[in-house]
Protein backbone atom coordinates (compact mmCIF):
# COMPACT_ATOMS: atom_id res chain seq x y z
CA UNK A 1 0.00 0.00 0.00
CA UNK A 2 2.80 2.33 1.18
CA UNK A 3 3.85 1.50 -2.52
CA UNK A 4 0.66 2.42 -4.31
CA UNK A 5 0.60 5.87 -2.50
CA UNK A 6 4.32 6.25 -4.00
CA UNK A 7 3.10 5.71 -7.09
CA UNK A 8 0.16 8.22 -7.22
CA UNK A 9 2.26 10.84 -5.62
CA UNK A 10 5.00 10.08 -8.38
CA UNK A 11 2.74 10.23 -10.73
CA UNK A 12 1.05 13.67 -9.64
CA UNK A 13 4.46 14.88 -9.33
CA UNK A 14 5.40 13.87 -13.15
CA UNK A 15 2.16 15.56 -14.56
CA UNK A 16 3.48 19.02 -12.28
CA UNK A 17 7.18 18.60 -13.46
CA UNK A 18 5.68 18.67 -17.20
CA UNK A 19 3.73 21.86 -16.15
CA UNK A 20 6.29 23.34 -15.27
CA UNK A 21 8.96 22.62 -17.96
CA UNK A 22 6.00 23.60 -20.51
CA UNK A 23 6.62 27.11 -18.56
CA UNK A 24 10.02 27.09 -19.05
CA UNK A 25 13.92 26.05 -17.30
CA UNK A 26 13.39 28.70 -14.67
CA UNK A 27 10.36 28.26 -13.37
CA UNK A 28 11.22 24.46 -13.10
CA UNK A 29 14.61 24.96 -11.27
CA UNK A 30 13.28 27.08 -9.47
CA UNK A 31 10.38 25.08 -7.99
CA UNK A 32 12.77 22.02 -7.63
CA UNK A 33 15.15 24.48 -5.45
CA UNK A 34 12.36 25.62 -3.74
CA UNK A 35 11.20 22.00 -2.65
CA UNK A 36 13.86 20.52 -2.43
CA UNK A 37 14.57 23.27 1.05
CA UNK A 38 11.68 23.02 2.62
CA UNK A 39 12.27 18.90 2.45
CA UNK A 40 15.90 19.73 4.10
CA UNK A 41 14.71 22.27 6.41
CA UNK A 42 12.03 19.66 8.02
CA UNK A 43 14.11 16.84 8.19
CA UNK A 44 15.70 17.13 11.58
CA UNK A 45 12.05 18.20 13.01
CA UNK A 46 10.12 14.98 11.70
CA UNK A 47 13.24 12.46 12.38
CA UNK A 48 12.72 13.98 16.57
CA UNK A 49 9.00 13.48 15.93
CA UNK A 50 8.75 10.38 13.84
CA UNK A 51 12.14 8.36 15.43
CA UNK A 52 10.74 9.84 19.00
CA UNK A 53 6.99 9.12 18.99
CA UNK A 54 8.07 5.16 19.28
CA UNK A 55 9.10 5.91 22.92
CA UNK A 56 5.82 8.36 23.81
CA UNK A 57 3.75 5.60 22.78
CA UNK A 58 5.40 3.04 24.73
CA UNK A 59 4.96 4.90 27.72
CA UNK A 60 1.01 5.38 27.49
CA UNK A 61 -0.69 3.34 29.94
CA UNK A 62 -2.96 2.05 27.15
CA UNK A 63 -5.49 -0.52 29.33
CA UNK A 64 -6.42 3.13 31.16
CA UNK A 65 -7.46 4.86 28.33
CA UNK A 66 -9.51 1.37 26.56
CA UNK A 67 -11.19 1.69 30.71
CA UNK A 68 -12.72 5.36 30.31
CA UNK A 69 -13.97 4.51 26.91
CA UNK A 70 -17.05 1.82 27.93
CA UNK A 71 -20.28 1.97 26.45
CA UNK A 72 -21.72 3.36 29.83
CA UNK A 73 -19.53 6.39 29.88
CA UNK A 74 -22.38 8.09 27.19
CA UNK A 75 -21.77 12.41 26.63
CA UNK A 76 -18.49 12.33 29.23
CA UNK A 77 -17.28 8.89 27.23
CA UNK A 78 -17.83 11.07 24.36
CA UNK A 79 -16.05 13.94 25.98
CA UNK A 80 -13.11 11.65 27.38
CA UNK A 81 -12.70 9.96 24.28
CA UNK A 82 -12.26 13.64 22.40
CA UNK A 83 -9.80 14.75 24.70
CA UNK A 84 -7.96 11.77 24.76
CA UNK A 85 -7.63 11.42 20.69
CA UNK A 86 -6.63 14.75 20.93
CA UNK A 87 -3.84 14.02 23.35
CA UNK A 88 -2.97 10.61 21.70
CA UNK A 89 0.89 10.68 21.19
CA UNK A 90 2.93 9.11 17.90
CA UNK A 91 1.68 8.44 14.64
CA UNK A 92 -1.40 6.67 13.06
CA UNK A 93 -0.12 3.53 14.35
CA UNK A 94 -0.78 4.60 17.95
CA UNK A 95 -3.91 6.35 17.61
CA UNK A 96 -5.84 3.59 15.57
CA UNK A 97 -4.17 0.61 17.65
CA UNK A 98 -5.84 2.31 20.72
CA UNK A 99 -9.27 2.70 18.68
CA UNK A 100 -9.60 -0.69 18.17
CA UNK A 101 -8.57 -1.85 20.88
CA UNK A 102 -10.90 -0.17 22.75
CA UNK A 103 -13.30 -0.92 20.33
CA UNK A 104 -12.32 -4.98 21.58
CA UNK A 105 -13.09 -4.16 24.94
CA UNK A 106 -16.46 -3.17 24.68
CA UNK A 107 -16.07 0.60 23.70
CA UNK A 108 -19.36 1.98 22.26
CA UNK A 109 -19.36 2.60 18.40
CA UNK A 110 -19.51 6.60 18.66
CA UNK A 111 -17.35 7.11 21.96
CA UNK A 112 -14.90 5.18 19.13
CA UNK A 113 -15.61 7.24 16.25
CA UNK A 114 -15.74 10.57 18.40
CA UNK A 115 -11.97 8.90 19.45
CA UNK A 116 -11.04 8.60 15.54
CA UNK A 117 -12.43 11.56 14.63
CA UNK A 118 -10.48 13.63 17.50
CA UNK A 119 -7.25 12.02 17.21
CA UNK A 120 -7.54 12.91 12.94
CA UNK A 121 -8.53 15.98 13.99
CA UNK A 122 -6.46 17.54 16.40
CA UNK A 123 -3.68 15.15 17.94
CA UNK A 124 -1.50 17.32 19.78
CA UNK A 125 1.28 15.69 18.95
CA UNK A 126 0.71 15.88 15.11
CA UNK A 127 -0.10 20.06 15.51
CA UNK A 128 2.98 20.41 17.04
CA UNK A 129 5.80 18.28 14.74
CA UNK A 130 3.59 18.88 11.48
CA UNK A 131 1.02 21.35 10.87
CA UNK A 132 2.89 24.53 13.35
CA UNK A 133 5.94 24.24 11.56
CA UNK A 134 4.44 24.00 8.44
CA UNK A 135 0.81 26.61 8.25
CA UNK A 136 0.68 30.21 9.82
CA UNK A 137 0.25 29.50 13.38
CA UNK A 138 -3.08 31.71 13.35
CA UNK A 139 -4.47 29.03 10.68
CA UNK A 140 -3.37 26.32 12.97
CA UNK A 141 -5.65 27.63 16.13
CA UNK A 142 -8.78 29.06 13.98
CA UNK A 143 -9.06 25.61 12.22
CA UNK A 144 -8.36 23.84 15.82
CA UNK A 145 -11.45 25.89 17.59
CA UNK A 146 -13.62 25.61 14.50
CA UNK A 147 -13.09 21.42 14.61
CA UNK A 148 -14.06 21.59 18.54
CA UNK A 149 -17.78 20.27 18.11
CA UNK A 150 -16.71 18.47 14.47
CA UNK A 151 -16.07 14.73 17.10
CA UNK A 152 -19.84 15.32 18.81
CA UNK A 153 -21.27 15.59 15.47
CA UNK A 154 -19.51 13.06 14.39
CA UNK A 155 -21.21 10.72 17.08
CA UNK A 156 -24.55 12.48 17.09
CA UNK A 157 -24.55 11.05 13.36
CA UNK A 158 -23.74 7.73 14.56
CA UNK A 159 -26.34 7.19 16.90
CA UNK A 160 -28.60 8.76 14.79
CA UNK A 161 -28.14 6.17 11.83
CA UNK A 162 -27.22 3.65 13.90
CA UNK A 163 -24.18 2.18 11.94
CA UNK A 164 -21.41 1.35 12.02
CA UNK B 1 4.21 35.03 -12.10
CA UNK B 2 7.80 33.72 -11.55
CA UNK B 3 8.51 37.52 -10.72
CA UNK B 4 5.99 38.13 -8.84
CA UNK B 5 8.25 38.61 -5.13
CA UNK B 6 4.69 37.77 -3.12
CA UNK B 7 4.75 33.88 -4.10
CA UNK B 8 7.78 33.21 -2.11
CA UNK B 9 6.01 35.06 0.96
CA UNK B 10 5.27 31.61 2.55
CA UNK B 11 7.41 32.71 5.86
CA UNK B 12 9.52 29.56 7.18
CA UNK B 13 10.51 28.88 10.55
CA UNK B 14 13.74 28.41 11.57
CA UNK B 15 15.89 25.54 12.55
CA UNK B 16 14.29 25.50 16.07
CA UNK B 17 11.16 26.54 17.49
CA UNK B 18 9.54 25.78 21.15
CA UNK B 19 7.03 23.13 19.48
CA UNK B 20 10.28 21.26 18.09
CA UNK B 21 11.96 21.83 21.99
CA UNK B 22 8.29 20.57 23.99
CA UNK B 23 8.73 17.10 21.83
CA UNK B 24 12.49 17.20 22.34
CA UNK B 25 11.96 17.42 25.96
CA UNK B 26 8.86 14.65 26.19
CA UNK B 27 10.95 12.45 23.37
CA UNK B 28 13.75 12.12 26.01
CA UNK B 29 11.59 11.70 29.52
CA UNK B 30 9.89 8.79 27.42
CA UNK B 31 13.26 7.36 25.86
CA UNK B 32 14.85 7.35 29.66
CA UNK B 33 11.60 5.67 30.73
CA UNK B 34 11.75 2.92 28.49
CA UNK B 35 15.13 2.48 28.84
CA UNK B 36 14.98 2.25 32.51
CA UNK B 37 11.78 0.38 32.97
CA UNK B 38 11.94 -2.14 29.96
CA UNK B 39 16.50 -2.41 29.35
CA UNK B 40 18.50 -1.67 26.33
CA UNK B 41 17.33 -4.70 24.19
CA UNK B 42 13.77 -3.23 23.93
CA UNK B 43 15.10 0.36 23.96
CA UNK B 44 16.91 -0.04 20.55
CA UNK B 45 13.82 -2.52 19.00
CA UNK B 46 12.12 0.50 19.30
CA UNK B 47 14.36 3.03 18.13
CA UNK B 48 15.30 0.85 15.35
CA UNK B 49 11.42 0.39 14.19
CA UNK B 50 10.88 4.23 14.12
CA UNK B 51 14.16 4.61 12.05
CA UNK B 52 12.72 2.40 9.07
CA UNK B 53 9.33 3.84 9.49
CA UNK B 54 11.01 7.29 8.82
CA UNK B 55 13.10 5.82 6.26
CA UNK B 56 9.77 4.90 4.67
CA UNK B 57 8.58 8.34 4.65
CA UNK B 58 11.17 10.14 3.06
CA UNK B 59 10.46 9.74 -0.32
CA UNK B 60 6.77 10.81 0.39
CA UNK B 61 8.14 13.95 2.48
CA UNK B 62 10.39 14.83 -0.64
CA UNK B 63 7.47 14.52 -2.99
CA UNK B 64 5.11 16.54 -0.71
CA UNK B 65 7.68 18.97 -0.47
CA UNK B 66 8.08 19.04 -4.37
CA UNK B 67 4.21 19.05 -4.97
CA UNK B 68 3.74 21.49 -2.47
CA UNK B 69 5.84 23.87 -4.47
CA UNK B 70 4.64 23.47 -8.01
CA UNK B 71 1.23 23.52 -6.86
CA UNK B 72 1.80 27.06 -5.56
CA UNK B 73 4.32 28.48 -8.49
CA UNK B 74 1.75 26.51 -11.22
CA UNK B 75 -1.48 27.60 -10.29
CA UNK B 76 -2.74 30.79 -11.18
CA UNK B 77 -3.67 33.14 -8.52
CA UNK B 78 -6.79 34.68 -10.46
CA UNK B 79 -8.36 31.09 -10.24
CA UNK B 80 -7.52 30.27 -6.69
CA UNK B 81 -9.18 33.42 -6.10
CA UNK B 82 -12.09 32.58 -7.88
CA UNK B 83 -12.94 29.02 -7.04
CA UNK B 84 -12.19 29.52 -3.48
CA UNK B 85 -11.65 32.98 -2.58
CA UNK B 86 -13.01 34.66 -0.16
CA UNK B 87 -16.02 35.47 -2.34
CA UNK B 88 -16.54 32.01 -3.39
CA UNK B 89 -19.41 31.29 -1.17
CA UNK B 90 -20.29 27.76 -0.30
CA UNK B 91 -19.22 26.49 -3.84
CA UNK B 92 -15.47 27.31 -2.81
CA UNK B 93 -16.03 25.21 0.59
CA UNK B 94 -17.65 22.28 -1.87
CA UNK B 95 -14.71 22.68 -4.07
CA UNK B 96 -11.61 22.71 -1.13
CA UNK B 97 -13.86 19.74 0.23
CA UNK B 98 -13.37 17.99 -2.96
CA UNK B 99 -9.49 18.64 -3.19
CA UNK B 100 -8.66 17.57 0.42
CA UNK B 101 -10.62 13.84 -0.14
CA UNK B 102 -8.85 13.62 -3.70
CA UNK B 103 -4.99 14.56 -2.63
CA UNK B 104 -3.18 11.47 -1.33
CA UNK B 105 -0.19 11.09 1.15
CA UNK B 106 0.33 12.51 4.54
CA UNK B 107 0.93 15.67 6.60
CA UNK B 108 3.61 15.93 4.41
CA UNK B 109 1.47 16.65 1.73
CA UNK B 110 -1.64 18.55 2.90
CA UNK B 111 0.04 20.95 5.11
CA UNK B 112 2.36 22.43 2.39
CA UNK B 113 -0.62 22.37 -0.46
CA UNK B 114 -2.50 24.00 2.18
CA UNK B 115 -0.43 26.73 2.43
CA UNK B 116 0.30 27.25 -0.58
CA UNK B 117 -3.12 27.76 -1.76
CA UNK B 118 -2.89 30.63 1.04
CA UNK B 119 0.04 32.02 -0.31
CA UNK B 120 -1.84 32.98 -3.66
CA UNK B 121 -5.17 33.83 -2.30
CA UNK B 122 -7.55 31.35 -1.26
CA UNK B 123 -10.01 32.41 2.05
CA UNK B 124 -9.11 30.90 5.81
CA UNK B 125 -12.27 28.58 5.33
CA UNK B 126 -11.40 27.14 2.21
CA UNK B 127 -8.20 25.99 3.55
CA UNK B 128 -10.18 24.99 6.78
CA UNK B 129 -12.58 22.82 5.02
CA UNK B 130 -9.56 21.74 2.72
CA UNK B 131 -7.06 20.31 6.04
CA UNK B 132 -10.54 19.07 7.63
CA UNK B 133 -11.96 17.03 4.26
CA UNK B 134 -7.78 15.80 4.06
CA UNK B 135 -7.55 14.50 7.83
CA UNK B 136 -11.25 13.12 7.97
CA UNK B 137 -12.38 11.92 4.59
CA UNK B 138 -8.82 11.36 2.49
CA UNK B 139 -8.57 8.23 1.37
CA UNK B 140 -5.29 7.44 1.34
CA UNK B 141 -4.64 7.01 5.00
CA UNK B 142 -8.11 5.41 5.35
CA UNK B 143 -7.23 2.57 3.03
CA UNK B 144 -3.34 2.49 4.09
CA UNK B 145 -4.06 2.71 8.69
CA UNK B 146 -7.68 2.43 9.57
CA UNK B 147 -8.92 -0.13 7.29
CA UNK B 148 -6.74 -2.85 8.66
CA UNK B 149 -7.35 -1.87 12.33
CA UNK B 150 -11.03 -0.97 12.02
CA UNK B 151 -12.34 -3.09 9.22
CA UNK B 152 -13.96 -1.76 6.02
CA UNK B 153 -17.40 -1.11 7.92
CA UNK B 154 -16.44 0.70 10.35
CA UNK B 155 -14.15 3.12 7.88
CA UNK B 156 -16.77 3.23 5.04
CA UNK B 157 -19.54 4.70 8.10
CA UNK B 158 -17.15 6.86 9.66
CA UNK B 159 -16.59 8.58 6.36
CA UNK B 160 -20.10 8.97 5.46
CA UNK B 161 -20.69 10.76 9.05
CA UNK B 162 -18.30 12.54 8.52
CA UNK B 163 -18.64 13.96 4.32
CA UNK B 164 -20.67 17.52 6.06
CA UNK B 165 -18.07 18.21 8.19
CA UNK B 166 -15.11 19.88 6.23
CA UNK B 167 -18.23 22.43 4.77
CA UNK B 168 -19.23 23.28 8.13
CA UNK B 169 -15.66 23.48 9.60
CA UNK B 170 -15.22 26.06 7.00
CA UNK B 171 -18.72 28.11 7.60
CA UNK B 172 -17.20 27.83 11.22
CA UNK B 173 -14.31 29.31 10.09
CA UNK B 174 -15.51 32.49 8.22
CA UNK B 175 -17.99 33.05 10.75
CA UNK B 176 -15.39 33.54 13.20
CA UNK B 177 -13.46 35.58 11.33
CA UNK B 178 -16.01 37.64 10.14
CA UNK B 179 -17.69 38.08 14.23
CA UNK B 180 -13.92 38.88 14.91
CA UNK B 181 -13.40 36.27 17.11
CA UNK B 182 -10.40 35.70 15.58
CA UNK B 183 -8.47 38.61 13.78
CA UNK B 184 -6.71 37.42 10.44
CA UNK B 185 -3.83 39.84 10.51
CA UNK B 186 -0.13 40.13 8.90
CA UNK B 187 0.70 36.27 8.70
CA UNK B 188 -0.59 35.78 5.76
Amino acid sequence: MSLFVNLLLGSILAVLLGFAALRGRVVLVQSLREGAVDFLRLLPRLALGVIGSGFIAETVPQGLIVQWLGPDSGVLGLGVATVAGALTPGGPVVGFAIGAAALKGGAAMPQVIAYATAWALFALHRLLVWEVPMMPARLVWLRALVSLPLPFLAAAGALLIGRP
Amino acid sequence: MIDDPKIYSRRRKGAFDWSTAFIAGLVAVCATVVFVREGSAHFWSVLTGDVVLFADMLPKVLAGCLIGTFVMILLPRDLVVRLIGSESGLMGLLVATFAGFLLPGGPLTAYPVAAALLAVGADAGAAVAFLTSWTLLGYTRALVWELPFFGSDFVIWRIVIAVPLPVLAGLLARLALRSGLIRWGDER
